[in-house]
């Protein structure tokens, strides 16, 4: 960290503290000419950044929650239940906060035209789902679970299961996209994505839990996936 | 005692699906009063065009308030790398030179971008403003958009001799 008179303090990434990834992580191709590599300036906390959206039900259609009902037929593949809480880091509740998630279908393919993996797509499935948290910070998903796919980082590379996360939390600053895994899923150790989290026990926070209170008998999978936003102080916004 | 913080990844190339699904760019309806058409180009380090970019922004309200239900928009960027919103200029908050706050997200960022967008006409809350006069001041410009006819444009270099100034917390 360097100190100029008047200046925003600087950092480089790699010594930012926690357990996000660099910029830049040579084994995920990609990052080599996006990532940025000019030390950071760090930012002092103004309203700017101690506040975010605020979105309401509006926000949120009602199948938005249930990827297995959005069209006229269920899906292929096996029927889950990803479910759990959104926290601070002092574990109080992230209330109303929108949840957003995206995923292949049960066959490693999204319905998305950039995806030409040779997989079926499912005209059953488009993979998207919103919903807000409740009072208590918990959300609920109905899905399938998502099939690995091969990808073009490296020969034979192939992403592990994977359901993508978008959250808001109290402030934009904080905002985080993310990714949950599947417990025992082999290809969590070959994936330059997963990897780029060096710590094994911050890799862990993005793996998800089988959950028996979730299962449900005759019906479904119950796989549990708490997130911990970041814990600055509560903003004019969260008087609830 | 306090939680580790879930670690970020990357929105990969398909965030479309999920982030995408409804035109979010918008704060006010295009063509009503005040309204100001912010757009720009996403580069990466060659200097290509980013298609599989998405650009989210955080603003007060004209006044300088944040206010529930105001002030968050989000556009995809398009197969030239750009972005585009209708908004409208934010009031001053806490006494800074109009700003607004933009995360960038892509496939190969596998943490959002964050930076700040300021407003050409405003040359003396700018220069007054602790956070634009605190970045070193070859790299000050490039947090001001510049006009391009009718609308601003703010055009964002993820690397480089020109890269767009990025913050952290």
């Amino acid at each position: 960290m360097s100190v100029h008179e008047g200046r925003l303090a600087e950092i480089a990434d790699e010594e930012r503290p926690g357990g996000d990834p660099d910029y830049l992580y040579p084994d995920y191709r990609s990052t080599e000419r996006r990532g940025p590599k000019s030390p950071l300036l760090i930012l002092p906390h103004t309203l700017s950044e101690t506040t975010g959206p605020v979105f309401g039900e509006s926000a949120v259609d009602e199948f938005d929650a249930d990827l297995t009902r959005q069209h006229g037929a269920e899906p292929l593949g096996e029927r889950i239940v990803v479910s759990g809480r959104v926290t601070d880091d002092r574990g109080h509740p992230v209330r109303n906060t929108l949840v957003e998630i995206w995923q292949a279908n049960a066959a490693g393919r999204y319905a998305h035209h950039v995806d030409q993996h040779p997989a079926p797509l499912d005209p059953n499935f488009t993979g998207a789902g919103r919903c807000l948290t409740d009072a208590d910070g918990r959300y609920r998903f109905v899905t399938i679970k998502p099939g690995a796919y091969p990808w073009g980082n490296h020969p034979n590379a192939w992403r592990p299961q994977h359901i993508h996360f978008s959250l808001f939390g109290r402030a934009f600053t904080e905002r985080l996209v993310t990714q949950m895994y599947f417990p025992g899923d082999p290809l969590m150790e070959f994936d330059p994505i997963f990897q780029s989290v060096r710590d094994p026990a911050a890799q862990k926070l993005m793996v998800s839990s089988f959950d028996w209170e979730t299962t449900t008998p005759d019906w479904c999978l119950g796989y549990r996936f708490d997130v911990v936003l970041g814990g600055r102080a509560a903003t004019p916004l969260d008087r609830e | 005692m306090t939680l580790p913080l879930t670690p970020s990844q990357t929105v990969g190339p398909y965030f479309a699906i999920g982030l995408s699904r409804r035109p979010e760019h918008e704060l006010v309806p295009s063509g009503s009063d005040g309204a100001i058409v912010l757009s720009g180009t996403v580069l990466d380090g060659e200097g290509a065009p980013v298609p599989d970019a998405m650009v989210e922004i955080w603003q007060a309200d004209p006044s300088g308030a944040y206010v529930a239900g105001f002030g968050w928009a989000r556009s995809g960027t398009d197969a030239d790398g750009g972005y585009s919103f209708v908004t409208v200029k934010p009031g001053r908050v806490e006494g800074q030179a109009p700003h607004l706050v933009m995360l960038v997200f892509m496939r190969g960022l596998l943490k959002p971008a964050l930076t700040r967008v300021y407003f050409p006409d405003e040359a003396e809350t700018n220069e007054a403003d602790p956070v634009l006069a605190g970045v070193p001041e070859e790299q000050r410009a490039r947090l001001l958009a510049t006009v391009d006819g009718d609308a601003l444009r703010f055009d964002l270099r993820m690397q480089g001799e020109e890269q767009t100034p990025f913050f952290t917390l």
